[in-house]
């Protein structure tokens, strides 16, 4: 099971973000996994609580949003829903298509907890 | 997709990038691949590859498919041709590299202890041991797995995934990540076939197809030597290709480097100049 050196992945960049922006905590760390990512969001959620602790998104909500796998036919140029084990047109049937979306592995946004605008400019 | 130019917006999920907190704290869009870590490090890796003109090759497997084995009949077969180094990933034990060494060429083994895969920080470190100058192909036998080895790109140029025919010919429907990633599929040994009634070759075509995968597919078996024409055949181009856009990468470069240039030889391969 890889979910839980993803998850050390994680909570470096979210880590580094959170430097980066002065912040005193993480409240959100929003992800996109699609079916076809080969990463099992509910591993993820169970590896997190491990990964983060003693670190500043020790607290956060990690909210993971699911795409639909989505083809796009290169025969008849539908753009269709489709399974993640079979790929084809949900139009024509035919297997020459290109993913559209399903593949995600996302960070999308991180939520920080900041000192207040004003504190930080007496701070300086 | 990068993490760099924004391509990494699908219709999906481009709503999810103007997203704002609500309750004056600040929220960070990052749309980043979550092993942008591991990406850099492989992107690295095949810098070097290309470098050397180096056709990075990762064989990808269940347990007991027989990659070690399609290894020594291809090291065997390519040793007085091409200049050959293997990496091995296990879990445990030196077992494959003292195979492969055994047929005289450099193996260097990766023992993973729990991790079920290989990362491009491991074979970014295997590097170190295994010198690329002079070198035509680079097999990386990763860990044995159908599920978290395609996650990880090791910085390879392609991905070679075996199926025996002792598993089932629907692999490619129950693992389709591993599946969608093949550059080339080989059914192993197939000289069992006769014997193994409930495997179809057709069958297991059909469902790598519902992957939208074109990637060709080649039977052969290793131990008895059968059908590994097609397959030194594919790693013959692969290696012509390779070597062809590293001189176009060579002469690209500034003439700060004009030793780089490569000189075309008659028989259409390419003398290091330099």
């Amino acid at each position: 099971m890889h979910e839980l050196s993803v998850c050390q992945g994680l909570l470096d960049q979210v880590a580094s973000i959170a430097r980066q922006n002065q912040a005193i905590g993480v409240k959100r760390i929003r992800l996109q996994i699609g079916p076809l990512s080969g990463i099992e969001p509910q591993l993820l959620e169970q590896a997190f609580p491990l990964a983060s602790a003693g670190t500043l998104a020790e607290h956060a909500e990690l909210a993971i949003e699911s795409l639909a796998v989505r083809v796009h036919c290169e025969t008849c140029g539908a753009e269709t829903e489709a399974a993640a084990n079979r790929l084809l047109c949900g139009a024509c049937g035919d297997w020459h298509t290109k993913l559209i979306s399903g593949d995600e592995l996302l960070l999308v946004s991180v939520e920080l907890t900041t000192v207040a605008r004003q504190e930080v400019s007496n701070a300086h | 997709m990068c993490n760099t130019c924004g391509c990494n917006v699908t219709p999906g999920n481009a709503h999810t990038a103007q997203q704002k907190n609500a309750r004056g704290e600040s929220a960070v869009e990052v749309l980043q691949d979550l092993l942008s870590e591991n990406d850099r490090a492989a992107a690295h890796n095949r810098a070097h590859f290309d470098e050397h003109g180096v056709l990075a090759v990762n064989l990808m497997s269940s347990p007991g498919a027989g990659k070690t084995a399609l290894l020594e009949a291809t090291v065997d077969a390519l040793k007085q041709e091409y200049r050959l180094a293997v990496i091995e990933g296990d879990l445990e034990t030196e077992n494959d590299s003292a195979r492969i060494r055994q047929h005289g060429v450099p193996a260097y083994q990766i023992t993973t202890g729990s991790a079920c895969h290989l990362d491009a920080h491991m074979v970014h470190t295997a590097l170190h041991h295994v010198p690329l100058a002079g070198l035509d192909i680079l097999f990386i036998e990763n860990v044995g797995n159908l599920v978290c080895p395609a996650s990880f790109d090791l910085g390879q140029h392609c991905n070679v995934v075996l199926l025996s025919v002792t598993e089932g010919d629907d692999k490619p429907a129950k693992y389709p990540v591993m599946f969608r990633a093949a550059d080339l599929l080989l059914l192993t040994k197939t000289d069992l076939l006769p014997v193994l009634d409930d495997f179809s070759p057709q069958r297991a075509e059909n469902y790598l197809r519902a992957l939208a995968n074109p990637a060709p597919i080649l039977q052969l078996s290793a131990r008895k030597g059968l059908g590994l024409d097609g397959w030194l055949h594919w790693l013959r181009m692969e290696v012509r290709t390779r070597k062809q856009q590293a001189a176009v990468q060579r002469a690209q470069q500034p003439l700060a480097r004009p030793t780089a240039v490569p000189a075309t030889l008659p028989n259409g391969r390419f003398e290091r100049v330099g």
